[in-house]
């Protein structure tokens, strides 16, 4: 089980509360997470990473266990604290005026 | 009694305005969807309870939702807006080639007669269809592919599909990009052409060129398909054959710049713009907020100031922002860059403000309710 700690727009858009959990079928990669994360929850696909291309939305950012996750390739295994549960991985989006 | 509600898009989410026939007592409902932006908000004319609206932000991308309910609730449907065929490229701000990429649906266009079609025309300026009431959505790529596409350049804006009217009598669409121009498909969507003959806009190297023009909206009444009337970035123009050419109606104007231009329900002449000092200011002429009406289908017209600010005035009114409901007299709505939606009950005779300190203003439709 993975935790996750979304951005506020987007748990408005899913209606949840607080951490959201899942349950990945494979190896605990970005690309799985966001595909579990858009199957359980419909209104979010498309919001983390761009439909067509691919990629992570350049005003979202991956952060686990103190370290940025952004940059590295969404198919690369996840630390084994948040694969494990013990820490969760935020999604964080860029703050910024207006 | 009729009744009346105006959806306003927001820089900060979407609010809807009701009232009863009278139009004095307004409910405001809202924010909805705070915190993001709504270019357009769009109910469908035969099921009005159903309204769609484009949601967005530049975190995360555009979604698409939609009510069955006349807007207490939402649901998001479809938001992957797929160009159809092989990347092609329109031209970048530097004129080099860029490729197109969706960004944001500007303009929602339900079908007059079936409530699960609707248009979406979207920036980077392309047309989409869905029938299945916006769950799923096909580009009408015929537009893009009709041979001008790659000349087509971003306005300030943004390279936005912004205009769709529909008039499915004759199968016609129209639609207009800021800055390409106008087009128009006498098929239903499969093939399309410039229709930009009379336009005159001299930023081009040619201004008098077929492809270019800063079109910033289009307007025409239901019953008189073939007159359109254009807010260009400069001038107001007009044409009675569906496009086929265009003459500039601007007459006594203060300045012809703007972006708005809507048509009276009942008299297809009498016709309404804000116009705004200039493309360098956007904001009114003198500081004082002013519609101007023609009852001749231009040249000659009319300042409309009672009940508008006329001093201190420094807001602008976008492209979307200017609609009318059908109930007699006809009223007149309109939204500010400055949070205030105005309406007039009596055609543009005297204005109020039904809502003021909203977010910056990015559209506003009027229905008329039973």
């Amino acid at each position: 089980m993975i935790r996750v700690v979304l951005p506020y727009h987007l748990r408005t858009l899913a209606r949840v509360d607080g951490e959201v959990r899942l349950e990945l079928g494979g190896p605990a990669t970005l690309a799985a997470l966001i595909d579990a994360l858009e199957a359980r929850y419909p209104h979010l696909r498309g919001t983390v990473r761009d439909p067509f291309t691919g990629r992570r939305r350049p005003f979202l950012r991956f952060f686990a266990c103190q370290e940025d996750l952004s940059h590295q390739p969404l198919e690369a295994l996840l630390p084994e604290a948040v694969s494990s549960g013990a820490e969760p991985l935020l999604i964080v989006a860029a703050v910024a005026g207006g | 009694m009729s009744r009346v509600r105006v959806l306003a898009g927001t820089r900060k989410g979407a609010f809807i305005l009701t009232a009863d026939g009278s139009r004095r007592d307004w409910d405001i409902s809202g924010p909805h969807f705070g915190g993001w932006e709504i270019y357009h908000l769009k109910g469908s004319p035969a099921e009005p309870n159903r309204i769609y609206a484009s949601q967005s932000s530049g975190w995360v991308g555009q979604l698409i939702q939609r009510s069955d309910d006349g807007g207490r609730s939402w649901g998001a449907v479809g938001n992957e807006f797929a160009y159809d065929g092989e990347t092609a490229t329109h031209q970048w701000y530097d004129g080099t080639p860029h490729p197109f990429e969706f960004k944001r649906v500007w303009h929602l266009e339900p079908a007059p007669s079936d409530p699960d079609t609707i248009y979406a025309g979207v920036e980077d300026a392309a047309l989409f269809r869905s029938t299945d009431g916006g769950l799923t959505w096909q580009e009408l790529g015929g537009l893009r592919r009709q041979g001008s596409s790659a000349r087509w350049q971003p306005g300030a804006g943004g390279l936005c599909l912004h205009t769709v009217l529909l008039d499915p009598r004759q199968d016609r669409i129209s639609v207009a990009i800021s800055a390409a121009g106008a087009f128009r498909s006498d098929d239903g969507g499969s093939t399309w052409r410039p229709i930009n003959r009379g336009l005159r806009s001299d930023f081009l190297p040619a201004p008098e060129a077929e492809i270019g023009h800063c079109v910033h909206r289009l307007a025409a009444h239901p019953a008189r398909p073939q007159t359109l009337y254009m807010q260009k970035h400069w001038d107001v123009m007009r044409s009675d054959d569906a496009g086929e050419s265009w003459y500039e109606v601007s007459g006594n104007l203060p300045v012809d710049f703007g972006f708005v231009i809507e048509v009276h329900a009942h008299e297809p002449e009498t016709i309404y713009v804000v116009p705004i000092k200039s493309d360098s200011e956007h904001y009114p002429p003198d500081g004082a907020l002013r519609v101007w009406r023609s009852r001749t289908g231009g040249h000659e017209w009319e300042p409309l100031s009672s009940g508008l600010p006329q001093s201190n005035c420094y807001v602008n009114v976008l492209r979307e922002a200017m609609a009318v409901d059908s109930l007699e007299p006809c009223g007149i709505y309109f939204g500010t860059t400055g949070g205030q939606v105005y309406a007039s009950r009596d055609g543009g005779d005297h204005w109020e403000a039904i809502v003021r300190d909203l977010p910056p203003v990015l559209s506003v439709e009027v229905q008329t309710l039973p």
